[in-house]
């Protein structure tokens, strides 16, 4: 930090203050008496963040118009990882389109898998069997706490904590374990399919998943010492990128985004599917600071309780993961899938929750066996656009705090 | 509300404008796009029907008819009332407007719902329709100087792009698994 340290009122004079006022006043106050470089004169700059930089998830671009320290305007531009997976979905058939849906989210490869298999059976009016159901939900539910630990791992590594992330990645690597044994593949599976799922589960799996179920419960513990109750970490999330819950609702966000700002909505719960009506689970939400554990500096809506919602989520999907064991059925594992599907001239829209919020998909039939159309609603799509509403206004640091809470998968945002 | 109901309240407001479209299993309504800024600011702000969030924009190419049909998916996210703070589903719609494929456009909702900016966009980039009024219409997910529409029916796959033949492009396939993180 270089140059004289000035008073307010001689900043006040240079017209620095005005531009630091704008947003967040108490925090931006407080940055620039302490880090601003106090007083010395700036010029706005435009800086490039990414599409390769490490804490942008993925190859997005970011175009910060920055004056010192202070981004006031950011810009993200997507489509580096475009490949037209809707074209496709209209030149293959929905079961060939499956593995194109593993690489949409391919954090949460399962989720995707399960919400095209609804919309096409919907499409057809085909039933699938209860074991083939339990399967589906088993899935998706272990895959959502694969997806979030990833997330938590990562945002750990963006605010300079490297130990989480060899954490989350030494749980996730049972639950790879798992889908290993169940398709063979370990990040795309297209195991879920039209009708059901593509085989039935392993010998011994179910004791196996309950088994992990018993070692992971516990370690949600380790993550809240290691890294959601950090005062470094704290600092550096909670009262960052607050969003409201009008203005998540007006821009979209779905999912953890959308909970974290204090929105009691999941569509498990409110537009229930397949059988998620048949379990017990919460729906975590934001929450003010000081209340149910939150640290005191916590606001609803800002970056700590978006991630903060993932962590007690993952604790939601092992009651789910429960209730699916002591319910599983035998029985079919798949519906009886003629070889050609023909796809009635109908038109469906559907949506299930995925990892990073609702995965939609449109799908238009015409008589044939490969659709007309194939619309997908990527959930981290929507998240990212309030990026350049949230970052403005901030400190260049709180970008990779901001982008990481709203924790986006490129491959669902270009499609 | 069932899209039937909103449908009628639509129709009793706007007239002709609106008309019900009782599409099977993706039910909701037909609207003109002249009607269309005032319908949609009405279908969010009546309180009866609320529907405050945009879920989706979706184009389809209706070639060889020389139209594109836009469909807007909508839920009305209803605030809680009992104690356990839960949001509940409202309803649903699917809003259809049809569209000149040469040179048509629509008036822009993102001042409406905020999401419908990156969907328009999208709209923009992939099927070649307009949205008048729209604060930053350019491509989004393609290059800027893509050329053509790719979701459009009679899209013509690039022979090659900047110098670069796309045979090859297409021999290389897809990049595998993609990295996580």
């Amino acid at each position: 930090m270089r140059g004289k340290r000035v008073s307010g009122a001689e900043r006040n004079r240079q017209g620095m203050e005005d531009k630091l006022l704008q947003g967040r006043p108490d925090v931006l106050v407080e940055v620039d008496r302490d880090r601003a470089g106090g007083g010395l004169r700036t010029e706005e700059m435009l800086v490039n963040m990414g599409p390769q930089h490490p804490s942008t998830h993925g190859v997005l671009r970011l175009m910060l118009r920055i004056d010192g320290e202070l981004v006031l305007e950011c810009t993200p531009h997507i489509g580096y990882l475009h490949r037209c997976a809707e074209k496709i979905g209209e030149n293959v058939t929905p079961v060939q389109f499956i593995p194109i849906t593993d690489r949409l989210d391919y954090l949460a490869a399962m989720i995707n898998n399960h919400g095209y298999s609804l919309a096409v059976e919907k499409l057809l009016g085909m039933e699938v069997p209860e074991r083939g159901r339990y399967i589906r939900v088993i899935m998706s539910e272990l895959n959502r706490i694969a997806s979030h630990l990833v997330s938590f791992g990562a945002y750990g590594l963006d605010m300079g904590a490297f130990t989480p992330f060899v954490y989350a990645f030494r749980e996730r690597e049972y639950i790879l374990d798992l889908f290993e044994q169940v398709c063979g593949a370990r990040l795309t599976y297209s195991y879920l399919s039209i009708g059901g799922a593509t085989q039935d589960l392993p010998e011994g799996f179910p004791e196996r998943l309950a088994q992990f179920l018993d070692y992971f419960e516990p370690k949600i513990a380790e993550y809240n010492n290691l890294l959601s109750f950090n005062q470094i970490f704290v600092k550096r999330t909670a009262g960052v990128g607050v969003i409201s819950a009008a203005d998540a609702i007006a821009w979209g966000l779905t999912g953890p985004c959308l909970r974290g700002s204090g929105v009691k909505w999941d569509l498990r719960k409110c537009v229930p599917y397949d059988i998620y009506d048949r379990f017990e689970f919460d729906i975590p939400v934001g929450l003010p600071g000081g209340v149910g554990g939150a640290p005191r500096e916590a606001v609803v809506g800002d970056s700590w309780n978006r991630y903060y919602v993932r962590i007690l989520e993952m604790q939601q999907s092992v009651r789910i993961l429960r209730q699916c064991l002591q319910q599983l059925p035998s029985g079919d594992f798949r519906a009886k899938v003629p070889r050609v599907l023909k796809l009635p001239a109908k038109e469906t829209y559907l949506e299930v929750e995925g990892g990073r919020g609702q995965v939609g998909y449109l799908v238009v039939g015409d008589g044939k066996a490969v659709p007309r159309r194939v619309k997908i609603r990527g959930p981290s799509f929507c998240n990212l656009s309030i990026a350049s509403h949230v970052c403005r206004n901030v400190l260049i640091a709180d970008i990779a705090a901001i982008i990481g809470s709203i924790d986006v998968v490129m491959g669902e945002v270009d499609r | 509300m069932t899209a039937q109901e909103v449908a009628e309240l639509l129709i009793a407001r706007f007239g002709t404008a609106v008309e019900a479209a009782p599409v099977e299993i993706h039910p909701g309504v037909r609207v003109t796009p002249e009607a269309w800024p005032a319908v949609a600011r009405f279908l969010r702000e009546e309180p009866r029907l609320s529907f405050n969030m945009l879920r989706c924009i979706s184009g389809l190419d209706l070639h060889p008819e020389p139209q594109i049909e836009l469909v807007y998916d909508l839920i009305a996210m209803r605030a809680p009332t009992a104690a356990d703070g839960l949001w509940s589903n409202g309803g649903e719609l699917a809003v259809r407007i049809r569209v000149a494929r040469d040179g048509g456009s629509v008036p822009s909702v993102w001042d409406v719902w905020r999401a419908a900016e990156w969907h328009e966009r999208e709209a923009y980039d992939l099927l070649g329709v307009g949205f008048d009024g729209h604060p930053d219409l350019r491509r989004i997910l393609c290059p800027d100087d893509w050329v053509g529409h790719p979701l459009r029916k009679d899209y013509e796959f690039p022979k090659e792009y900047q110098g670069i033949p796309s045979a090859a492009a297409a021999a290389e396939g897809e990049g595998g698994c993609g990295a996580s993180g």
